[in-house]
């Protein structure tokens, strides 16, 4: 597949920049990725960083409150932001006649966000909100990605709660904001992607002349996150009141992505070959062959692959009637993870899952949102924006040994069990 | 927070000795490349719209086959089960290939096909890399003319299925659609966008199989094809694998709504509910209508966009939800205005004021030049913004297609936006936007909300 040309520069403040042109359609997806997730927030403020990503969008010096909504929408454009364990992202795709505009929105809620106690109390409800539509109203709500970590983590940086809990989130200071804006919110510690309708020269002087003068600040060290894989199996029950039956996950630990790419691409192949299309080992055993579960899937990633630095996890989630055992479940998981590991996958399967890989990527680097986000995450994560175009030809060389030892270090005794119970036991 | 030792108060931070900068003005914008494209019917009776986009190598697929519930009532109708398990089994199996077989041959050239019916039609969607395009027409036609439904398939189908019907009934969105649509249609057929369990369970490979033969019908249908190959090579292609795809008659279109009156809005208790959906509806126009445009716009400014009034209003000022929109949804021969929002319990009642209170603006005050012109740009641009790759452009248009129109609907929609006065909008909005012609559901727990609703009014507590 043919390389798009990246062009990458950094500013005298630190600011990292990526662009990708792409003049197929004349639409230009800006983003300004962080380096900053929940997984840095201080105990006793679950929920932090997701709460300052919705303030971020509340005003800077040059616009009021509710005035970046509307410049974006008012050139045509579409925008958002989300908060990932290790980063946060803004973004923003329009007509490329609004290129300059939103480089001025960005940088200017970088150099000087306008946090007032007012704004912060209205965003605690919104967030509020946010989690009893996600989570607390919802039947499997934040299942996995929030139940899962404090089953396989025992640090406070993996295991918590990142959308947070309400009394840690109503606790929030105006000060505490400003404290996080300054610590991580620097040019420095952050990656500004431009992708799709651009002249690149052109962009290089709009770039510097909207994030040229956001003065440098010093650069937080990034801690390791890093902690010992599960010594045995952990386990953990839940009960769901509104779930209409019971569910699990099962999780992993995985090689980390910036240092051992290869071995973490091998489990991506390997989640394609467990529950990717009707003829995957899972898809066919446990719902068209048992027929014991009504889904499952599994994936690297509580966000998706490649979206967080080590410690990553593998995870496989299923939902099955209350008249299946779960540890039947469970074995039958094994079971074709020990086949895997025998006997690796065949070479069929293997092709099967790096073509679907291909079209994927291809699909996801035409949608102008998807492929603009992945270049920030991708520079900003692993330094290099270029992996995301690299990943089919990467996928495709991961063999099918790779993929059985990989299978085979998904051990039942160095993994999480996280078992949703519904209230009632579930009923026929 | 101890992330810094020291750091700036929040007012040092929020300005700069420049102070605040102007907003930079926009540029010229390029015109969206031509798209060349091809819409025809076939012999057979499909229509084919092939558009080329070559952004990628890639090909996208949307098969839109009318599927509507021939009887005037869902009531003793075994439709909706019946084309249910049909959607769930046409990709398990044929003369030639096992349900695995499909698959496989889908994967090898990093293609998918997918089967999903409502109430107005089947869809089979799908996409593979342009080098498999003939794998994925053989694959649709083989389905399409030679699906056997095999029975052990269809048996553990329709058990999965009554589980799936299980899972989605526990969702509030879903319990709150259900009864919106039965509020507003009865039992119309289109009301019905889930059969019941024991209506699935009783289901046969033979009815599965006879309605496929009655309805899986080409006449009627729409193939849309984007992607990187010409359009009449496309077409070509997809005469070459489907010509075969025959039968009598025309595919089942579903029979005009009744239209959204205003009224009551009817209440539906969910037991311990910390938060509440409310679903109002009223009547819209359909794309064809001359003043669509004009109440697009007036969607926008009321809730169909973030820099609404409804989002300003509720999310942004009170903090009642974090989710709140309008939008329309297009029905057989119309279309109505629906508005979403999901509360907190304790300020549902406030959170429905308030949005009565956005309704009876709109409609009496004339919005402003500068929101019919944010709201147009929007408009505009979002077009381009969703249409940009090639799968948003395939859905987009076989949309279109199942409204009648063809892509010169899409190409001519942002002169007829950029025509829209303040007047016009303004007028439509009096009709369409009044707090009377609107009704709907809230859903939530009785205990907490009843007695402020019942002060409110105008909601029909049981």
């Amino acid at each position: 597949m043919a390389l798009p040309e990246l062009h990458r520069f950094t500013l005298p403040n630190g600011l990292r920049v990526v662009l990708a042109p792409d003049s197929s359609a004349p639409v230009v997806g800006v983003s300004v990725h962080y380096d900053v997730g929940f997984r840095s927030e201080p105990e006793g403020r679950t929920g932090f960083a997701h709460l300052f990503e919705h303030l971020m969008f509340q005003g800077s010096e040059s616009l009021e409150k509710l005035a970046h909504f509307r410049h974006v929408q008012s050139s045509g454009g579409t925008f958002n932001g989300s908060t990932h364990p290790d980063y946060t992202d803004y973004y923003q795709v329009l007509p490329s006649a609004a290129l300059e505009r939103a480089l001025f929105l960005e940088a200017d809620r970088m150099r000087a966000p306008k946090i007032t106690e007012e704004n912060l109390r209205n965003q605690i409800d919104v967030v509020k909100e946010e989690i009893r539509l996600n989570v607390l109203n919802r039947p499997y709500g934040g299942f996995p990605w929030i139940l899962l970590p404090p089953v396989l983590f025992t640090t406070f940086p993996n295991a918590h709660n990142g959308y947070g809990d309400f009394v840690d989130l109503e606790n929030a200071t105006v000060d505490d904001c400003a404290a996080f804006f300054d610590a991580y919110y620097a040019p420095g510690n952050a990656v500004l992607t431009v992708a799709g309708d651009l002249d690149v020269e052109r962009t290089k002087s709009l770039v510097d002349k909207h994030f040229g003068d956001v003065p440098a600040r010093p650069v937080p060290a990034r801690p390791s996150f890093a902690e010992d894989a599960p010594k045995g199996e952990r386990r953990a029950e839940h009960t769901d009141k509104l779930a209409p039956m019971p569910a699990l996950a099962l999780g992993y630990r995985i090689p980390d992505p910036v240092t051992e790419v290869e071995g973490y691409l091998a489990y991506l192949v390997l989640a394609g070959v467990l529950t990717d299309g009707d003829g995957s080992r899972l898809q066919q055993r446990l719902v068209h062959g048992d027929a014991i579960v009504v889904d499952v899937g599994a994936g690297c990633g509580l966000f998706g692959p490649l979206e967080a630095r080590d410690p990553d996890t593998f995870s496989v989630t299923a939902i099955h009637p209350p008249d299946v055992p779960v540890e039947r479940v469970i074995a039958a998981v094994d079971e074709e993870l020990l086949k895997l590991a025998e006997h690796g996958p065949t070479e069929r399967e293997l092709a099967k899952v790096t073509a679907r890989w291909v079209s994927t990527m291809h699909r996801e680097h035409d949608r102008l949102t998807s492929r603009t986000l992945g270049l920030g995450s991708a520079e900003l994560l692993f330094g290099r924006a270029e992996l995301l175009y690299e990943l089919p030809e990467k996928l495709a060389a991961v063999t099918a040994d790779a993929v059985a030892a990989a299978a085979k270090a998904l051990r039942a005794d160095a993994r999480a069990v996280l078992i949703v119970k519904p209230a009632d036991g579930g009923t026929e | 927070m101890n992330a810094v030792t020291t750091h700036r108060s929040a007012e040092e931070i929020g300005r700069t000795e420049v102070g605040p900068r102007p907003l930079p003005e926009l540029g010229e914008q390029r015109a969206a490349a031509d798209l060349s494209s091809v819409d025809t019917v076939l012999d057979n009776g499909l229509r084919v719209i092939a558009v080329r986009r070559s952004s990628v190598p890639v090909v996208e697929l949307r098969l839109r086959i009318p599927f509507a519930d021939p009887a005037d009532t869902s009531v003793g109708s075994a439709h909706a089960a019946r084309a249910e398990v049909l959607a769930n089994t046409v990709l398990t199996g044929t003369a030639t290939r096992t349900r695995v077989d499909i698959d496989t041959e889908l994967a090898l050239v990093g293609g998918e096909l997918d089967a999903v019916v409502d109430p107005e039609r089947l869809a089979l969607s799908g996409n593979a890399l342009v080098s498999g395009f003939d794998t994925l027409l053989d694959v649709l036609r083989d389905v399409l003319t030679g699906a056997t439904h095999p029975a052990d398939e269809v048996e553990r189908e329709r058990a999965r299925l009554v589980e799936r019907i299980r899972l989605a009934r526990s969702q509030p969105n879903v319990i709150a659609r259900e009864a919106l649509q039965r509020h507003l249609y009865g039992d119309h057929p289109y009301a019905k966008e889930m059969p019941e369990a024991d209506e699935v369970e009783v289901v046969t490979r033979d009815e599965v199989v006879a309605l496929h033969a009655a309805a899986v019908l080409p006449r009627g249908s729409v193939l849309v094809v984007v992607g990187d190959v010409e359009p009449a090579d496309a077409v070509r292609a997809v005469d070459g694998a489907l010509g075969s795809w025959t039968g009598e008659g025309e595919a089942v279109a579903l029979r005009p709504l009744p239209a959204v009156e205003g009224g009551d809005v009817a209440f539906v208790h969910r037991a311990g509910a910390v938060q509440s959906q409310i679903r109002l509806a009223g009547r819209g126009l359909d794309r064809t209508d001359p003043r669509y445009s004009a109440l697009q716009i007036a969607n926008l400014i009321f809730g169909g966009f973030f820099s609404s009034r409804l989002v300003e209003n509720i999310r942004e000022d009170k903090g009642y939800t974090y989710s709140a929109r309008s939008h329309p949804e297009f029905t057989p021969g119309g279309a109505a205005l629906m508005i979403d929002a999901d509360t907190a319990s304790e300020v549902t009642a406030a959170a429905l004021l308030e949005t009565r209170y956005e309704l009876g603006r709109l409609s009496l005050v004339s919005p402003t030049e500068a929101e019919v012109d944010t709201a147009r740009r929007y408009a505009i641009g979002s077009l381009l913004t969703a249409t940009s790759s090639q799968g948003g452009l395939a859905s987009f248009l076989v949309n279109l297609a199942g409204l009648g129109l063809g892509i010169e609907w899409f190409t001519g929609h942002p002169e007829r936006l950029a025509g829209v006065t303040v007047e016009q909008v303004a007028e439509v909005a009096l009709e369409f936007f009044a707090p009377s012609a609107f009704t709907g559901v809230v859903v939530g727990d009785a205990d907490v909300l009843a007695p402020r609703l019942r002060a409110l009014g105008g909601v029909a507590l049981s």
